[in-house]
C-alpha cells in the first residue's frame, strides 16, 4: 500500500455493531500484507474490544457511543477502540486472564487482544471511559526487523 | 436460522450457524436453555461446522452450557469447527474439559456409545 489510510466510525453502543466492527477491519485488511491468519487475529482483538466497550463500559446501555479508529499504513494496522462509560478500576488486575467482573463471563478477551496483536496499550479513568490501542504488524514490518 | 437443535438418543444435537459473537450469544443463550430444559437430555453436543467466527462471548456461551450439562452428570463435546474456531477454541482451553470430533457422526458414536459400554 503507499498511502496511509484511516477511517473513523462512531456508533450506538449495541451489539449488533461489534460484527460491523469485525467488517470494517476485515476490508481493510484485505488490502494489506497480512497472512489470513493474521486477519482472523485481528477480526477477534477487535470483536474483544468493541464488546468490552458495550458490554462493561457502557453496560448494555444503548445510548452510549463508540469510537473506532483504523489505521492503515505500510508497517500495519492500528485500532483504537474508546468508549466514554464507566471505566475500569485496575487495569493491570482486568487484563489478567481469567479476571471478568461478570459471573458468566470467562475473562478472555484481553488475553485474545494482547496474544493476536503486536501492541496493547489499555487507558482507563473510572467514570469516564477506557480506550485501547492496538497495532498489528504487517508482514513487511516484520521482515524489515529480522 | 442460527440454531437447530434436535434429539439424538439421549443427545441434544445443536447446529449453530454465523458468528458467535456478543449478539449472537446473547440472543442464543436463553432458546438453548429452554432446550435443554424441555427436553430429557443428558450430553450437548455442538455441531459448528456452519460457525465462521468465535470470540470469548462465544466461548463463555459453550462454557455456560457445559457448566449446566456437566452439573446433571451429562457431557458436552464439539465437531466440525473450522481452522480458525478451532485454534480459539484450542487456545481457549475448552478441548481441556470437553472432546473435539471432526464432525457430528464421530461425535455421536463417542457420546451415544458411550452409554452401553
Ligand atoms: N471498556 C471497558 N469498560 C469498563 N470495563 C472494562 C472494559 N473492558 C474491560 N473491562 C473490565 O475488564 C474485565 C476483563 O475484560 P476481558 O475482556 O478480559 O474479560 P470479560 O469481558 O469479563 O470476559 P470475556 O471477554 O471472556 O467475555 C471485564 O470483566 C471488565 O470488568
Ligand atoms: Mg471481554
Amino acid at each position: 500500500m503507499k498511502h496511509k489510510n484511516t477511517v473513523k466510525l462512531e456508533f450506538p453502543s449495541i451489539p449488533d455493531n461489534v460484527a460491523l466492527a469485525r467488517v470494517v477491519v476485515g476490508t481493510m485488511l484485505a488490502n494489506m500484507d497480512f497472512t489470513l491468519t493474521d486477519v482472523d487475529d485481528v477480526k477477534v482483538a477487535v470483536s474483544e474490544a468493541v464488546s468490552n466497550a458495550v458490554l462493561h463500559g457502557y453496560q448494555n446501555r444503548s445510548n452510549g457511543l463508540v469510537y473506532l479508529t483504523i489505521t492503515a499504513e505500510p508497517q500495519g494496522l492500528e485500532i483504537i477502540v474508546e468508549d466514554y462509560g464507566r471505566g475500569i478500576q485496575d487495569v493491570e488486575k482486568a487484563m489478567e486472564p481469567a479476571f471478568s467482573t461478570l459471573p458468566e463471563r470467562m475473562g478472555m478477551g484481553f488475553v485474545f487482544m494482547k496474544s493476536f496483536m503486536d501492541k496493547l496499550e489499555v487507558d482507563s479513568q473510572v467514570g469516564r471511559g477506557t480506550r485501547v490501542r492496538m497495532f498489528k504488524a504487517s508482514l513487511q514490518a516484520m521482515r524489515a526487523v529480522q | 436460522m442460527d440454531l437447530d437443535a434436535s434429539l439424538s438418543g439421549e443427545t441434544l444435537v445443536v447446529r449453530l450457524y454465523g458468528e458467535l459473537d456478543l449478539r449472537v450469544s446473547d440472543n442464543l443463550r436463553p432458546r438453548l436453555d429452554k432446550e435443554l430444559d424441555r427436553q430429557r437430555v443428558k450430553h450437548l453436543l455442538f455441531n459448528l461446522r456452519g460457525v465462521d467466527f468465535i470470540d470469548s462471548s462465544g466461548i463463555g456461551f459453550i462454557l455456560g452450557r457445559y457448566k449446566k450439562v456437566k452439573a446433571q452428570g451429562g457431557t458436552v463435546a464439539l465437531a466440525g469447527p473450522n481452522r480458525s474456531v478451532h485454534r480459539i477454541l484450542d487456545l481457549s482451553g475448552m478441548y481441556k474439559v470437553m472432546s473435539g470430533f471432526a464432525n457430528e457422526s464421530e461425535a455421536l458414536k463417542a457420546l451415544e456409545g458411550g452409554k452401553q459400554g
